[in-house]
């Protein structure tokens, strides 16, 4: 009886020992890296300014979901724009990016990183390059860029490949000269690809225009906000009821004119048809 | 059971030159046959891969992840594939087709053939473990009998799993050590090696075979696509064992050989662990070992 009870406890304590072993290591071997490993993959969804994805990404967190890093866009790219990040490029590890300053993107036409992708990461749905939103550019430095010095460069606007509608050359005054005119690039998030050109081609040491993935470089309205004019636009017309037009308290005859006149007083009236004076000098009384 | 195997493994592996007996019998390229055939496997994967960026031959392109050979035919590795669609992706067909080719070949061949005829990790464990040996480092080292249990591996699959789905990213990606190297050998070497140093010295001076048979979840993920897999190796001629011990200390998972050796059941290693490579055969002086498949019926 003794030794059986024994046995039992023998039992129960050596499944005990099985239980908290098997939960110790569940806790290490698992819990412990998952953790960890958790925050650090909340650490590589950013991505660095610098660091362009290649077309077909809109969005950096579902092209994480669907990458699984084997460089067969990096293969077919024929310009070597593409590369694979490593250790400490700060790019979630293994992923393509591009580097616009060194290697911009070309365009390519048939997109080939698109058609070498096996996964969909690079969404194959975009077919036509100028639909690419793979950055935006901006012309991040006004102080250093030398059109607004006066200077004529337009190196940014000749290089882009989307010549006028991503990049446009508007004129301004030039207030030190008084007599001439600055050229100054602005670009247009409607039609930027993010390709990379006008970064490349800055005349400057450091480029003062640069593509930004799109989260950096776009700022958002809140959603609630409604532009007034645009409304209107989109209505015909006014959407809020019209103003009722002012009573005046004038004396009688009297009107006011809202767009320019003023206060209108009625025409002076006699009971004669002409002025008294004109009709004393008629000497007919 | 386990502990009780390894500490006559290990006794064994202190005595004397392993596979000498072997060695003697059948002549030292026959008794390295299963060893010379996988290195010449996984150098010749490697080599395929770059032969496209070295000399411009590209047989096959992109790496291991997801590749295409002759521009036609897509493979992928089922892992990593699957780690995507539990972060809420659905690949693209090229990407599916990949993963299944892939994933029928290992399902046929057994899971864990990856482990000892392609992953090019095993080179680096497989010498952390001679090392060890040559080093007699069981004996030598106080710290270096860390044991991690065989299931952590299982515990690091669900992990990589679940991370997947909860983050919405390929959060393995970011560490794994098998994919990493196999990338940077073909796309240009980083500092990714820290990570390979780690896992020798780790597998050398700390724990034997910890990476490859106790901790990688990939190794454990192809270990259940194995689970029932045609080839196998069977202890067919488990007669003529003579309890020389020398399978147990060079085999990177030893636990699988005693149901087959030892027991009254089939020969065959059914365990999903077996990695197929062969060295119990190359070792094994007697012919106890033979690569087999699992429709055998054999009867002791």
């Amino acid at each position: 009886m003794n030794q059986a009870t024994d046995k039992t406890s023998q039992s129960r304590r050596r499944f005990l020992d099985n239980i908290s072993r098997a939960a110790g290591g569940a806790v290490l071997s698992g819990v412990v890296p998952g953790v960890m490993l958790g925050l650090y993959s909340q650490q590589s969804k950013s991505l660095p300014a610098g660091a362009i994805r290649p077309p077909g990404v809109t969005n950096e967190t579902d092209f994480l979901s669907a990458c699984v890093r084997c460089g067969l866009c990096v293969r077919d790219c024929p310009y070597d724009t593409l590369k694979l990040s490593q250790l400490g490029d700060s790019v979630a590890l293994g992923t393509p990016y591009f580097n616009a300053r060194n290697i911009p993107c070309e365009m390519c036409e048939d997109i080939p990183c698109i058609k070498a992708c096996p996964t969909g990461a690079l969404d194959p749905q975009l077919t036509v390059i100028d639909d690419a939103r793979m950055g935006l550019a901006v012309l991040i430095d006004q102080e250093a860029c030398i059109a607004f010095q006066g200077l004529r460069c337009e190196v940014c606007y000749n290089a882009c490949p989307v010549r006028d509608k991503a990049i446009s050359i508007e004129y301004s005054h030039n207030k030190r000269t008084t007599k001439h005119a600055l050229f100054i690039p602005v670009v247009h998030s409607s039609d930027c690809t993010g390709c990379g050109k006008c970064e490349h081609v800055c005349i400057l040491d450091e480029a003062a225009i640069k593509v930004l993935p799109m989260n950096l470089a776009k700022g958002e309205l809140g959603k609630h906000y409604r532009l007034g004019w645009k409304e209107k636009q989109k209505a015909g017309e006014s959407l809020v009821t019209p103003d009722i037009e002012h009573q005046y308290n004038l004396p009688q005859g009297t009107r006011y004119d809202y767009e320019g006149e003023g206060l209108i007083q009625p025409k002076k009236t006699t009971p004669f048809e002409k002025d008294a004076l004109d009709r004393l000098n008629e000497g007919k009384l | 059971m386990v502990t009780e195997i390894n500490r006559a493994a290990h006794t064994v592996l202190n005595q004397n030159k392993m596979g000498q007996d072997a060695i003697d019998k059948k002549g030292w390229l026959l008794a390295h046959k299963w060893l010379l055939l996988r290195r010449l496997s996984q150098l010749s994967i490697i080599f395929l891969f770059l032969a496209g960026p070295v000399f411009g031959v590209w047989l096959i392109k992109g790496n291991m992840a997801s590749s295409l050979i002759l521009d036609s035919v897509p493979l992928s590795d089922p892992f990593v594939v699957l780690q995507s669609v539990f972060a809420g992706n659905y690949p693209e067909l090229t990407a599916l087709t990949g993963a299944l080719i892939v994933g029928l070949f290992y399902f046929i061949v057994g899971g864990r053939v990856y482990c000892s005829w392609v992953c090019p990790i095993n080179i680096v464990t497989d010498t952390a473990d001679w090392l060890r040996r040559f080093l007699k480092i069981n004996k030598s080292l106080s710290f270096s009998s860390i044991n991690f249990s065989r299931e952590s591996r299982y515990a690091l699959l669900a992990v990589s799993f679940l991370l997947a789905s909860v983050t919405g990213m390929l959060v393995w990606e970011l560490v794994n050590p098998v994919t990493m190297i196999q990338r940077e050998i073909v796309f240009g070497m980083g500092v990714s090696w820290v990570f390979i140093v780690t896992i020798f010295i780790l597998d050398t001076f700390i724990s034997r075979r910890a990476w490859c048979g106790h901790l990688c979840p990939m190794g454990a993920f192809y270990s259940v696509l194995g689970k029932f897999s045609l080839i196998k190796v069977s202890a067919k001629n488990r007669t003529n064992c003579n309890d020389c011990m020398e399978c147990y200390a060079l085999c990177p998972e030893p636990q699988v050989i005693k149901p087959a050796l030892k027991g009254d059941d089939s020969p065959l290693i059914r365990s999903e662990n077996c990695t197929n490579c062969g060295r119990c055969i190359d070792v094994c002086a007697k012919d106890v070992f033979i690569i087999n498949h699992r429709f055998i019926n054999f009867k002791p």
